[in-house]
């Protein structure tokens, strides 16, 4: 909840500082030049960690919100900034993967090498999107969060084509395009907004917004903006590419934290603007897209020769896990509830966040390591790059819903929506994602763990301090459902206590095999295992079937590939657009 | 007919031909000309409301007018990123083509060519 | 109807002519200077809506200095452009239209069921504009009511040179932006150059100076400002600099460090960040505005010249 209060709260002023200090580190690097990026970056992480802890220490004693006036102007005349509960969470999380990202890319872009563009770029980058997405967290204004919806693209392209080469360039600039598309849909619904009542004041709007026409249209067509801006199934040619080409530290950046960004705007708007707007129907339509993108993404990412776009896939899945949320919400007189289910998606955020950064770091050292990504060339991985094939497995077993980490406790809380509410169906959506995410696990660390045949010589060998960084970030995610919740999220401690027992490590048992049938089935990459005795046999016998779940998957990468053309995505767009308009029209 | 209406309908239509533009033309240069277009279009929006809440002596309402301001100063900034990317793009793969299939890359080199 | 109706639906028409023929004209280099021509009409479409300082940017930024950086690009790529691409076939434009249409028939309907009472935040902001001591009621919206928007939009700007400059190639960096233009010292180009800057640079401090009481403002300024200074550097009488340079540096980050500066003052001393304290409102204001000029100018005319292309 946001606070009511039109009044600046005391500890109010840690919200002005969590974005004026890297806004200041940006104009600090830029003006210093290149010889000191990295000092600033350095000096700017721990004061703005030490900020985003502040305002988790302040939240609980200010009845769990705070909030400033800038300029010390009241809404709607001036602008608010706000923050609850979910706002100290995202703020710690992207504390945490940035001061990471800090350490891991240390290294790769030390100013003092021959090459001075991509650190001097990098840095201040880095800066830039923490900017923008304290400012989306604790921003209370719509049209506020779109100038840092802007800043957080504008910083997010540039490092996709950081190496500059050419597939890179083609990938950076379909991520430009298409984001400004979502974004001129949000401006659209922010102008109509402003038409009817007057504000943008998100909380101003709350009281004065209700279910006209004109609002329905202005919320279908910021709800589609923000939709492409976050890669949700099937708006997201740019994302694979994208996520794929950059540097890790980027792409860690780029998946943990920024397509959040506009997926927390999101939340904003349906569950602080118009929780008693959107509708049911609506709603099922979000969580149907998600559920469209666990599929084709997992599916997809099964088939990819490369590491990274594996993991760049998986990030789509991912996306679509967090929609499910969205038609669980809904309490009995049909409004969107900011409970349970809500912190289930939150949790599911900040647990995607720190695990998939710690796997595009593990992959990026991996890469780094053998010269190339191709799933099939990392035998031995294992053994040659021990930490990094750690990580991946922790981060793996994190993102799969292993006890106690954050996604088994978010799954735990979205599965009790399912069962309060009735909706089963999204109960075993909810499965077959866990278990779509265990495949490719499984996969990859099949292939690292299975014995070279000749010795692995590394091309490069990573620094430890980047390994022991994306260690820690694993292993942060994987312990995230032991973190004291109560004060930030609205969660019950009945789901706690079920992380562990005898009925979570058969659910847990059953997700594992289930992926490996999955990735057995589904990926078309020959593995060593399978050329063992008892391997053949399995293999002869399940070949029929083997064969039919490849074509099919070649069947659902086809598709995608259409999807992804642009013409095709565009298209897909203004029809997600239009359908959402017509869904909210039925329901009011 | 009122001006705000008349001015209205032509933002609309601006926004859809913009949005046309921006699916069909395959040249990335129409697209960030026919993106132009789409963000006046709805510049113009903000504009009739800000035309509509003319009061207190104003002709139109200051607040959506900053933030008309502040937004084409955005969609500019973007134009002109998209311009770099789209040159460097030539420059490194020799054609400017955004369909999915990988670019050919005679020129390409990790340093930058 | 009265003659001003007239009027007003012939300049729509011819916008969306305008519009229409940017869309489907097949040559690329014809659509940008048809959006050129759209971009100063709609220009005009702002001041019949009575917003002038709106107009001004549009003409300034959105059809003028957009306009060079798209008519620049589509010179360039003249010869990539007609092979690029493959058109969509006829099904998939049919779709695209009906759609489009769609989403712009429900944007319509949106604006013509707006309220008849249109709410309007104009007497709160002229009630509230003693604060600042400045008569224009967009550069208090901008520099006092929303001024963190306005803050963080200068950051938007700096990233993009940021992000302009990151395309340069490795060899390249710290070198001079664009092309470097040697022109004839006697032709039109050097004699414009030469004529119109003093005039220009004079038009362009009077639209920053006159922003706090009339139309006008630091963007709009700026904008002119960049253009003579461009001028200049294709008449090939400047180069642009290094972008290495220390003092370039220093004015791209002026702007938005000042107004950062004088924003921590209120928060530490003042009632709140961003808040100015009222014996001082106009002279800090004007202050954050003179060094956002120089900011805007430096900062458009860098991103109209690309990135670093030579070594200094």
């Amino acid at each position: 909840m946001l606070s009511p209060a039109l009044e600046t709260s005391a500890g109010g002023f840690l919200l002005v500082l969590s974005i004026v200090v890297p806004v200041a580190g940006v104009l600090l690097a830029f003006a210093l030049g290149d010889r000191y990026v990295r000092l600033v970056a350095f000096t700017v992480v721990p004061v703005g960690s030490t900020i985003a802890a502040a305002v988790l220490l302040v939240l609980p004693q200010n009845d769990g919100h705070l909030a400033y006036l800038l300029g010390a102007w009241p809404p709607p005349l001036g602008v608010a900034l706000r923050a609850d509960g979910s706002s100290a969470v995202m703020l710690a999380t992207t504390a945490i993967v940035i001061c990471v990202v800090a350490v891991f890319a240390a290294s790769d872009f030390r100013p003092a090498s021959g090459n001075r563009r991509a650190p001097f770029a990098f840095w201040i980058l880095l800066l830039a999107i923490w900017a923008a997405l304290n400012t989306i967290f604790v921003g209370g204004d719509l049209f506020t969060l779109y100038v840092a919806l802007e800043l957080l693209t504008f910083a997010a392209v540039p490092l996709v084509s950081l190496e500059g080469r050419a597939e890179t360039l083609q990938a950076a600039l379909r991520y430009l395009l298409f984001a400004l598309l979502g974004s001129i849909l949000y401006l659209m619904g922010t102008a109509l907004f402003y038409g009817l009542y007057g504000t943008l004041d998100i909380v101003l709007l709350s009281h004065r917004a209700s279910a006209e026409p004109g609002a329905l249209i202005a919320a279908a067509l910021m709800t589609t903006g923000l939709l492409a801006k976050t890669a949700l199934f099937p708006l997201h040619l740019w994302l694979p590419p994208a996520h794929a080409g950059a540097p890790a530290a980027a792409s860690a950046i780029l998946s943990g934290l920024v397509v959040k960004g506009s997926f927390f705007i999101l939340l904003r708007l349906w569950f602080n603007v118009r929780p008693g707007m959107s509708g049911f129907a609506a709603a099922q339509f979000l969580a149907a897209l998600g559920a469209g993108a666990i599929v084709v993404g997992s599916i997809v990412a099964l088939r990819q020769e490369r590491l990274k776009l594996l993991v760049a896939y998986s990030t789509l899945a991912q996306i679509g896990y967090l929609f499910l949320m969205f038609p669980l919400a809904f309490n009995a007189s049909g409004q969107l509830e900011s409970g349970q289910a809500l912190a289930g998606g939150l949790l599911q955020t900040v647990s995607h966040a720190t695990a998939k950064a710690a796997m595009f770091l593990a992959v990026g050292s991996i890469y780094a390591g053998f010269g190339h990504d191709r799933v099939t060339g990392i035998r031995g991985a294992a053994r040659a790059l021990p930490l990094s094939v750690m990580t991946f497995a922790l981060a793996g077993f994190a993102l799969m819903g292993v006890q106690p980490g954050g996604a088994a406790l978010a799954k735990e809380l979205l599965l009790q929506e399912t069962a309060r509410t009735g909706q089963w169906w999204w109960a075993g959506v909810l499965q077959v994602g866990g278990m779509f995410t265990a495949a490719y696990v499984v996969l990859v660390l099949a292939h690292a763990l299975s014995p070279p045949d000749q010795p692995v010589a590394l091309v490069a060998k990573p620094p430890r301090s980047s390994g022991l960084a994306a260690l820690a970030l694993a292993l942060c995610s994987l312990l995230l459902g032991l973190l004291p919740w109560e004060p930030y999220l609205p969660i019950t401690y009945a789901a706690e206590s079920k992380l562990f027992g005898v009925e979570a490590l058969v659910k847990l048992l059953v997700t594992v095999f289930g992926g490996a049938a999955l990735a057995i089935l589904l990926s078309p990459w020959p593995h060593p295992l399978a050329f063992s005795a008892a391997g053949k046999t399995i293999m002869h016998l399940i070949a029929p079937l083997r064969r039919t779940c490849i074509g099919l998957g070649s069947l659902v990468e086809t598709g995608d590939g259409v999807l992804r053309q642009w013409s095709t995505a565009s298209i897909s767009l203004l029809l997600v657009a239009l359908l959402l308009a017509a869904l909210m029209f039925v329901a009011n | 007919m009122s001006s705000v209406s008349v001015f209205g309908l032509c933002a609309a239509a601006a926004v859809g031909l913009g949005l046309y533009g921006l699916i069909t033309n395959p040249q990335p240069l129409r697209k960030i000309v026919a993106f132009n277009l789409l963000g006046s279009g709805v510049f113009l929006l903000f504009g009739i409301v800000g035309r509509r809440g003319a009061a207190a002596g104003v002709g139109n309402d200051p607040v959506p007018q900053a933030l008309v301001i502040t937004g084409i100063v955005v969609a500019f900034s973007a134009t002109a990123l998209a311009i770099a990317l789209l040159l460097r793009l030539f420059h490194a793969a020799g054609s400017t083509t955004l369909s999915s299939r990988a670019p050919t890359s005679p020129r390409s080199d990790p340093s930058g060519g | 109807m009265s003659i001003a109706t007239v009027f007003e639906v012939a300049l729509a028409a011819v916008v969306l002519g305008l519009a229409i023929w940017t869309i489907a004209v097949p040559e690329t280099y014809s659509a940008t200077v048809g959006f050129v021509a759209y971009g100063l009409l709609v220009a005009l479409i702002w001041v019949r809506l009575d917003a002038v300082d709106v107009a001004l940017t549009e003409a300034a930024i959105g059809g003028g200095l957009g306009g060079v950086v798209l008519l620049g690009a589509a010179a360039r790529l003249r010869d990539a452009e007609a092979t690029a691409a493959e058109r969509p076939d006829r099904f998939t434009r049919l779709i695209a239209a009906i759609l489009s249409a769609s989403i712009a028939a429900a944007l319509g309907l949106a604006i013509l069921i707006l309220p008849d009472h249109a709410p309007t935040l104009a007497p709160v902001v002229a009630a509230n504009a003693g604060a600042t001591g400045m008569a224009n009621p967009v550069t208090n919206v901008l520099m006092a009511f929303r001024g963190m928007d306005t803050m963080l939009e200068k950051v938007v700007l700096l990233l993009t040179v940021v992000g302009v400059w990151s395309l340069a190639s490795d060899r390249a960096w710290g070198g001079r932006p664009g092309p470097h233009h040697e022109a004839d010292p006697h032709g039109v180009l050097a004699f414009l150059a030469r004529l119109l800057p003093p005039a220009g640079i004079v038009v362009g401090i009077y639209m920053l100076w006159t922003g706090a009481d009339h139309p006008g403002g630091a963007f709009q300024g700026g904008a002119v400002l960049a253009s003579m200074w461009l001028l200049a550097i294709m008449a090939g009488l400047a180069d642009t600099p290094p972008v290495s340079s220390r003092w370039l540096r220093f004015i791209l980050v002026a702007g938005p460090g000042l107004f950062l500066v004088v924003g921590l003052g209120g928060l530490c001393f003042g009632a709140a960040f961003l808040a100015y304290p009222v014996a001082f409102a106009k002279p800090l204001i004007l202050g954050i505005e003179v060094a956002m000029v120089l900011t805007i100018a430096a900062t458009l005319a860098l991103l109209l010249a690309g990135a670093p292309e030579r070594n200094a």
